[in-house]
Order: C-alpha cells, then structure tokens, then sequence
C-alpha cells in the first residue's frame, strides 16, 4: 500500500525524523490558510498523488506571494498530472502538501529496501540525490553504498555514520544524519515498510538534515497489524475494478487490453496473459481467484471483468488442485445467466471434479466455448475477438 | 529414490485443526503420506482426523519421531510456528501458509541460521514424492512415479507443467514447489542440487517468474554444475511493471528480474525455455530425446 508525500513526512515527525515544515491542502483556500499559517517567505505546493516525477511533469510550484500560492493551487488542484510514473492516463491532482521553502545546499539520495539476496533489510545511501536515482546506479554503482542490516540488532550507529561519510556528508553533519537515519529505520520496521525512500535528503545553509520529498510503501501483508496504515490508503488513487476486487478477496490488476482473463493461482494467471499475447491478444486484467474461491466469488469476478468496457472476450482458465472444477462451472453458468454475456466466453477446465465441470457448462446450454488446454484456449478466444 | 521425502517420512501437521489443515491431511492420508500427528497449542491430548492432536512440536517430536512438519498456521502466527519446527530440530519445516508479513520472515531467517531445519516456503504448494508422500496442497492424482524433477516459485503452474509430463507418458521423482515469496526457505539451487544427487532423476524442469533474481543465480549454478538436462518456463513475460512508487527495488536487483533477462541466463547455461506453459512438457521431451533418455524416462 502506497501513501501520500504528506502523510509520510507526519511519520516520520512522529518518529523525531526531520521534516521541512508542511500542511496539506485540498482547496486554494485551505493552501493560503496554510502559506499563511507557515509565514515563510517563500512556499512551495506540491501536487500529492501516488506517483513519482511530479517534479518534471510541473507538479511542484515554488510561491513567493501568497497570491502566487492561490494561483498555484488552484492551477494544481483538479489537474491530471503525467509523470514517468502514473500511465498515460495520468492522475487527477486532489490534495496538495504546503511547505516551508528550504536553503538547499546540496541533495543526496536515501533508502531502505529489503535486498532478497540476502534476506535483509539494506539501507542504501548516495550523493547524487535529486536525480533519477536508478540512472545513477546503472551508470555510476560506486556511487551507491548499501549498509545491510542485521535484523537483531537493527541498524547500527556505526553503520548510519559510515553511510554519511561514505555519502559525503559535511562532517560537523555527520552524526545529524546518523540520527535521521536511525529514525527512518525505526519506522521502516516498526510500521512494517516495504520501501522507503528519501529523495532527496537535503543539507540546509541552516545546518539542518532534512527530508525533501518521503515515498512510502507498506507491507500488504502485514497491515492488519497496522491500523493506523491502514486509515492513511487513499482509495482516489487506486483503481475503481481494483477496489472492489480486493473486497472480494479476488486479486486483480487493470491491464490495457481486451480480453479478459480469469485464473486460479499468480503463477498460471501471468502465464495465461503469456499466452494470450503469445497468439497476438492483449489481456485487459490479471485475476487471480485463489484457491478456495465459491461459486459467489466466481460471479464477483465476472462482474468485475465485464464492468471493464474495453473487454470484448473472456478466457476462463483453471487448473483445479484445491479449486474444485464444479464449483468454477456453477459460478460461470450463474454469472453469464446474471449478467447476460454478450461478449464470447472460452473456458479450459483441467484437475479435480473436471468431468463434472464439463457436464455442468454443456448441460447449461450456454454459448460457452470449451478449449482442452490453455493453449487451445487462449488461441480460440484471441480468433473471437479478432 | 527421490529428493527429501518419500515412502518412510513421518510427517506432523502444525495448526491441525484448522478447516484447511483438516480437509489437507484427510487428502495426504489418502495419499499414503505417513501423517503422524499433529499440533494445535491448547488442543493436546485431542485426536483430528485419526491422528494425535499435541500441545507443541516438541511434544509431537517425542511422540511420534516425526522428521518432517507441514504448517497450515494463518499468516499472524505461521513466523512463529516455522521457528517452533526449527527449533523442535525437524529436518524439514514445509509451510503452506501465503501473507506471511516479509519482516517476519526476515527474523525468521535470522534464527534459522546455524540450525539444522531446511524450510521449503513459504506460501508453496509443498512437496510430493509420486505414489509414496504427499506434502501440501497440490492434487495428487496429476503425478506418476518416474524419473522427472520438478521445482517451481509457483503452484498451479507446477501442476500445469506435472500434468503435462503425466500425461505424455513421463513420471516424476519429486516435485517442490518454493514459493513465491521475496524471502524464502529453500531456492532452486538447493534443490538442483539434490537433485543432481538422486541416481533416479534423470532430467528436471525449472519454473520461474519474475522478480529478483533466483532463476540467474540458478542458470550460473547449472552451467558450472548441472550433470542432467533441465528446461525451464518463466511466467510473468508480458507482465507490465507494476505502478510501483520507488525506485529502491529496481536498483537493488541492478536491472535484473525481468522475463527477458531470466530467459537469457537460462539460455546461456544451455537451458532450453518453453515458449508458452503449454509445451513445457514438450519441451522437456525434446530435452531428454536428445540426451537419450526417452526410453529411461518413459514410464508408461
């Protein structure tokens, strides 16, 4: 789960990591009330989406007037900002983080990451901050340092001062953005993060540590533990289909294509939109139903596919371990008897109860397409949609 | 023979009186897995299934000389039971459960180091030696005895890939399922390599998917050491990135990860890789024709 730039630096405040000052917003006369509030001479409103690059896509708007600051606002809020990062499509500007300008004297790049290689969580640290921080690590590794840290102990004071020096950081600074450093781990564990990510971190002509911009993102799995996580997900920038599925307990990803895909288990779920683009389809979701799906949950999941307009196919996919084949076919004939399926529908059945799975769709007179194998599957309903 | 586990493996069940746990050992005894208790702290002394219900895994250790636990426990409380398992010195600690939070496992990996526990897992389909044990959840009824390796980071892909061999007439030894989880017990390595032991494996598939970088560290260990044929599937090829917000993961695998770039490693240690899922046993057979080991490996 991801959440907001602003909702990230109150964190990271909560855990005495320095922030710049900041409030959020959600109408321009909330970000002058706020600009007001701060006093600073100069004021900079940033756009608050779940997205990077903001920056570059004209996001981020530094104010020297409070006029300029309503301007701004009321530029930002309602606009569909495209970065890198967001799609094509965008996303609409709804909030606003006010802030405090800094004196930025120079600009360094901190994270933490679990490193899969070795099982750890690692904080990784450089002085080229600011910047696209994954061109820095193709194109200059050694200007990446990395501090892997011993789940025991945690990150050590030793370590969080080997990275600021190792970073560049002014030394009478050092122990300054040590101390932010134990913090940012602090709540990298506490709150179960997935990533964290300061960029940049900012040394100020104040002398100060700070962080510039915070990117969260929490550990799905382990938010029923995290109650207060949970009331910071924004459900604006998540997708409507995703929303629902996620309800439902199905898994399910928006893709850009038309045909829509239903599947039990990730592993054959990514394979069947393989295959399908193997034979020159494009899937229009990944879904993956799990192993333990009812007869109801099936009809959730058609409703869900079918309320994406651009699908005009669906391939139902099921390699039944667990999943019992008969269950798939009740929800299938009850689903397209629902909703009236006016687009075609190819079903592959493979595993447990598959004879009785079979019976059921033929028995149900429905225009429903059998295929033997995923292949034969995916070949056929690509042939439907053209 | 076979890899981890067979005929004689005495098996416990962790979290034994769960829904899914009854339904999974009813389906492992029928398969003629030696189930031999099980565990569900404040339901000693109970009996669930036919088999003996224990306090902790010690107790059910001393009682029965299970070697093997399979975990059912629910995601809050499976970290605890994997060390329980570990610290009971089973052989082997095989859990099913999925969600299981990273940091949690990442304390569990920790514990586990210098201890005598291998953890396949988690969130795995488990592990099954055809027609003698059956661990996990996968249907038993798509493998026959044979001379076939299978390991996988997914489940219902294995099935596809088991089902495929069966079907065409080529047995397996033992398949593993490893999970798809960022930190997990057990890695392709450690089972190619048991597998490059096993006098009765002649050949293994290796399933894949995107994400780290497991599958190139495996191509690496197969061209130095590998003595058998191996293909290989990667699913996920068409997956498009994911809206992720960061950075950090992207630079810690240092561009790795990708369908593409997995493909290529396993290419260049001489593996070949299906094309699509549906012709991983196909390809398999191409494999092993080459080698002359058709004839070996065809069972029935």
């Amino acid at each position: 789960m991801n959440i907001h730039e602003y909702q990230g630096k109150q964190l990271l405040r909560d855990y005495g990591v320095a922030v710049s000052k900041g409030l959020v917003a959600f109408s321009p006369e909330e970000a002058v009330a706020a600009a007001k509030e701060l006093g600073t001479d100069v004021i900079v409103v940033k756009a608050q989406i779940h997205a990077g690059g903001r920056g570059k896509a004209g996001g981020v708007k530094i104010a020297k007037t409070l006029d300029e600051v309503r301007e701004y606002a009321t530029e930002l809020i309602g606009k569909t900002l495209v970065t890198h990062q967001t799609g094509p499509e965008g996303k609409e500007i709804k909030r606003l983080l006010i802030e405090e300008g800094s004196d930025i004297k120079k600009e360094y790049y901190l994270g933490l990451v679990l490193d899969n290689s070795v099982d750890r969580v690692t904080l990784m640290g450089s002085e080229e901050g600011g910047m696209d921080i994954e061109e820095v690590a193709a194109s200059t590794p050694e200007k990446i340092f990395k501090e892997v840290i011993d789940p025991v102990v945690g990150l050590t004071g030793f370590q969080a001062r080997r990275m600021a020096f190792n970073m560049n950081i002014p030394a009478h600074l050092v122990n300054k953005a040590a101390k932010f450093m134990l913090g940012l781990y602090q709540v990298f564990i506490e709150k179960d993060a997935s990533i964290v990510e300061i960029n940049p971190l900012v040394v100020t002509g104040g002398d100060d540590v700070l962080a510039l911009d915070a990117k969260f993102n929490f550990d799905d799995s382990a938010l029923f533990r995290h109650k207060d996580i949970q009331e910071l997900r924004d459900l604006d920038e998540e997708d409507a289909k995703e929303i629902e599925a996620s309800k439902h307990g199905l898994s399910y990803i928006s893709l850009d294509g038309n045909i829509g895909c239903m599947v039990n288990g990730a592993g054959l779920a990514m394979a069947t939109m393989d295959t399908i683009n193997y034979y020159g389809g494009t899937p229009a979701n990944f879904l993956d139903v799990g192993g333990s799906a009812t007869a109801e949950k099936v009809t959730e999941a058609f409703k869900i596919i079918l309320s994406d307009k651009n699908v005009k196919g669906i391939f139902v996919n099921i390699f039944g371990g667990i999943m019992k084949c008969d269950v798939i076919a009740e929800g299938v004939i009850a689903a397209t008897k629902e909703l009236g399926l006016q687009v075609p529908l190819t079903v592959r059945l493979e595993g447990t109860n598959v004879d009785k799975g079979k019976a059921l769709l033929k028995e149900s007179g429905l225009n429903i397409i059998a295929a033997d194998t995923m292949a034969d599957g995916a070949q056929k309903i690509v042939e439907l949609v053209g | 023979m076979s890899i981890f586990v067979n005929k004689d493996t005495k098996v416990i069940v962790q979290g034994i009186t769960g829904s899914t746990a009854l339904f999974h050992t009813k389906q492992m005894l029928e398969y003629g897995t030696k189930i031999v208790g099980g565990v569900t702290p404040g339901k000693g002394g109970t009996e669930a299934e036919s088999v003996p219900v224990f306090n902790t895994v010690s107790d059910a250790v001393k009682a029965t000389g299970a070697t093997v636990s399979v975990i059912y426990v629910p995601a809050p409380f499976a970290a605890d039971a994997i060390m329980e398992a570990v610290d009971a010195e089973l052989d082997m600690a095989i859990c099913i459960t999925e969600h299981i939070p990273v940091l949690d496992m990442v304390k569990v990996k920790r514990y586990m180091e210098g201890k005598k526990t291998r953890l396949v897992g988690p969130n795995c389909p488990g592990v099954i030696t055809a027609d003698e044990c059956k661990i996990g959840i996968m249907p038993g009824y798509i493998h026959t005895k044979g001379h076939v390796g299978v390991v996988s980071r997914s489940g219902t892909l294995t099935y596809e890939a088991t089902y495929q061999l069966s079907q065409a007439g080529i047995g397996q030894t033992t398949a593993v399922g490893i999970g798809g989880d960022p930190v997990n017990g057990t890695n392709f390595i450690d089972v190619l390599k048991e597998f490059n032991n096993d006098p009765e494996t002649l050949a293994v598939v290796m399933i894949g998917e995107i994400g780290g970088t497991a599958e190139e560290e495996a191509a690496q260990w197969i061209k130095e050491n590998m003595t058998k044929p191996v293909v290989g599937f990667i699913g996920g090829q068409t997956a498009p990135e994911g809206k992720r917000m960061g950075h950090a993961g992207a630079i810690i695998s240092g561009g790795k990860g990708t369908a593409a770039e997995k493909i290529k490693a396993l290419n260049a240690a001489g593996i070949e890789v299906a094309a699509t899922p549906s012709v991983i046993g196909e390809t398999l057979i191409k494999a092993i024709k080459e080698k002359g080991l058709y004839e070996q490996c065809k069972t029935h």
